[in-house]
């Protein structure tokens, strides 16, 4: 125990001595944390727009009052013929612009129709959409308060309930997303590389001819990684708790334990890298290529896994960051206990378990 | 001429990657306080021989004890009594002179004052006591050298195994690196050693070389030299590899 505890010490030294695991780390977790919080969002904020107005009479001057007014839009520009729209577009100054056919007023009193043209700059298709819908919800308010005395013979009226994110924050979603990637970096890209640095220097000959049992030296690789992603995840949901009040529903315990459960497959994943690898270098491209790659991509993070195609879906299934996501999500939003994700901690649990026996056997073949 | 006790004894040693017989029967006596040369080319066999003595790798066939123990059966035990140093002279970089002697002195079940008596002994032996507290990556190659062989002797080794132990070294850095091993041989702990310097051949007591997974030539340098009528060590050596 003497022996093995001298080694995790060791072992904190290289930790603390390499400014680069340091930064990877902590400054890692700080970083994407508030970048997806503030900078990466789905939510639109003045987003400039420009507008074509031919009739410019009363009533379209009222719904340009009322765009300009809202937090959603800022009027950069209002043009005057229909060639400057593709000029304004190119030169990128404007997202949407807004054309106003002729005679809006007096084709509303007399036709009961008239139209407004929305065109959007479709290279950012999500900006796009969110912009017409805001467009058109503003337009139908404003319809709305015009016919206010008007009786309809009936109405649907839509009652919309936003649940577990009600401001629709896009931090709720991100926060778990970033949690998965960072204990994923932290415990599978930052063990293989330093299992494979000893590899590198030679010193992993010196400590398998030491009396150190091989399975103590992993261990001991493991045990700091293991110490270090949990204050990783501690600082992770205190940052969403307190900058991005971001509400922790369920048990904080569960949410340890299970974090406890996703940084152990990572570890397995990291030695298993280790086992393949025999440079830092390949071990890290294989940590970022076969892991980063598809918890980003494939595990229903940042792209819905519903709307995917069918081969992905299934692909999707052995990502074990879909199935953490989902438990953390759920803990942490819907305040979900155990008996909601069992199946997904079983699932998890299955996964790591096989890991930790392919690492097992692959090591054991590569010592003989 | 006093009987001295055997420390490694190999016989029909054999390891086989398939089809392919990377070491082939070899049969070898070695007595305590000796220095052991295991000459060969590469690739001949040296390195998977003796990862089998170190118990790292275990033998397809045959039978070999190292000081006392069977590599089969009891590789831990071998472990605890011998010491490696490789080519590398693999010390963490990353970590002080210091440092480093506590970590292997700790992984060998030292304890703690046995390892502060050693620090300052062997500290103050190497002429390290001014850069005890320096990171190991600022020392020059022949410092590291001396250290990785000193951390190799902390927990006093029956046998040491060196693995070309003075590649990429000055001639005198080298000079004073085998008057180590002399001294380290004088008080008992049998040294065996690869090389690819023949001049260092000469240090040997003994040498084996190594062709092809065999062992084609093993003598004192002197006998040796006079077999295959030659004046250096290279000219036996080039001899027996060229076939």
């Amino acid at each position: 125990m003497k022996r093995f505890l001298g080694f995790v010490k060791k072992e904190f030294f290289h930790i603390f001595r390499d400014r680069r695991s340091l930064f990877i780390l902590f400054g890692m977790p700080v970083a994407q944390i508030l970048l997806f919080g503030f900078a990466i969002t789905n939510e639109i904020n003045n987003v400039d727009i420009a507008i074509l107005d031919h009739s410019k009479d009363a009533t379209t001057k009222e719904i340009i009052q009322k765009i300009d007014a809202s937090n959603y839009f800022s009027i950069q520009q209002f043009l005057d013929r229909e060639t400057d729209i593709e000029t304004i577009f190119k030169k990128g100054k404007v997202k949407a612009v807004l054309t106003f056919e002729k005679d809006f007023s007096s084709k509303l009193v007399r036709d009961n129709n008239a139209s407004v043209q929305i065109i959007t700059d479709a290279t950012d298709p999500n900006t796009a959409n969110t912009i017409s819908n805001y467009v058109n919800s503003i337009l139908q308010h404003y319809q709305a308060e015009q016919n206010k005395d008007i009786q309809l013979p009936y109405q649907i009226i839509p009652q919309t309930r936003m649940a577990y994110n009600p401001e629709l924050k896009s931090v709720f979603m991100f926060v778990p997303g970033v949690m998965t990637i960072i204990l994923m970096l932290v415990s599978a890209m930052m063990t293989s590389i330093s299992i494979t640095r000893e590899k590198e220097q030679g010193t992993m000959e010196i400590l398998l001819v030491s009396p150190l049992n091989p399975f103590q030296v992993i261990i001991g690789k493991v045990v700091p990684y293991i110490f270090l992603s949990v204050i990783n995840a501690i600082i992770i949901v205190l940052l969403s708790i307190y900058v991005f009040e971001m509400p922790v529903h369920g048990s904080l315990i569960l949410l340890g334990f299970e974090s406890v459960l996703f940084i152990v497959t990572s570890l397995a994943l990291g030695i298993l890298i280790s086992t393949i690898a025999a440079t830092q270098q390949t071990a890290m491209m294989i940590s970022l290529m076969g892991l980063m790659l598809p918890v980003i991509l494939l595990s229903g993070f940042i792209f819905p896994i519903s709307s995917m195609p069918a081969p992905l879906q299934v692909i999707s299934h052995i990502v074990p960051a879909k199935w953490f996501i989902i438990i953390i999500k759920g803990i942490m939003l819907k305040g979900v206990d155990l008996t909601y994700v069992w199946k997904e901690t079983l699932i998890l649990l299955g996964m790591t378990l096989f890991f930790i026996g392919l690492s097992v056997k692959k090591y054991k073949t590569r010592l003989e | 001429m006093i009987k001295k006790n055997k420390v490694i004894s190999v016989n029909g040693l054999t390891k086989m990657f398939g089809d392919f017989t990377a070491v082939n029967q070899i049969s070898f006596e070695v007595e305590q306080g000796e220095i052991f040369g295991f000459l060969g080319a590469n690739g001949a066999g040296k390195t998977t021989a003796m990862k089998m003595l170190i118990g790292i790798s275990t033998p397809t066939s045959g039978q070999a004890e190292v000081a006392g123990f069977d590599v089969f059966t009891q590789a831990e035990d071998i472990k605890k009594n011998i010491g490696y140093m490789s080519q590398k002279f693999a010390l963490y970089d990353d970590l002080t002179v210091k440092e480093n002697i506590t970590f292997f002195g700790g992984i060998y079940g030292l304890s703690r004052k046995q390892i502060k008596t050693k620090t300052t002994t062997l500290t103050e032996e190497l002429g390290l006591s001014e850069v005890a507290n320096q990171l190991v990556g600022s020392l020059p190659l022949g410092w590291k050298q001396k250290l990785a062989f000193s951390a190799t002797m902390l927990h006093n080794p029956k046998i040491v195994f060196l693995d070309e132990p003075t590649g990429g070294v000055d001639p005198i850095t080298r000079r004073q690196f085998w008057e180590m091993i002399y001294k380290a041989a004088h008080n008992g702990t049998t040294i065996f050693v690869t090389t690819h310097y023949m001049d260092e051949a000469e240090y040997c007591d003994r040498v084996s070389i190594m062709v092809n997974g065999k062992i084609e030539a093993l003598d004192t340098p002197k006998k040796l030299k006079q077999q295959f009528e030659t004046d250096t060590m290279n000219d036996v050596f080039l001899k027996l590899a060229r076939g």
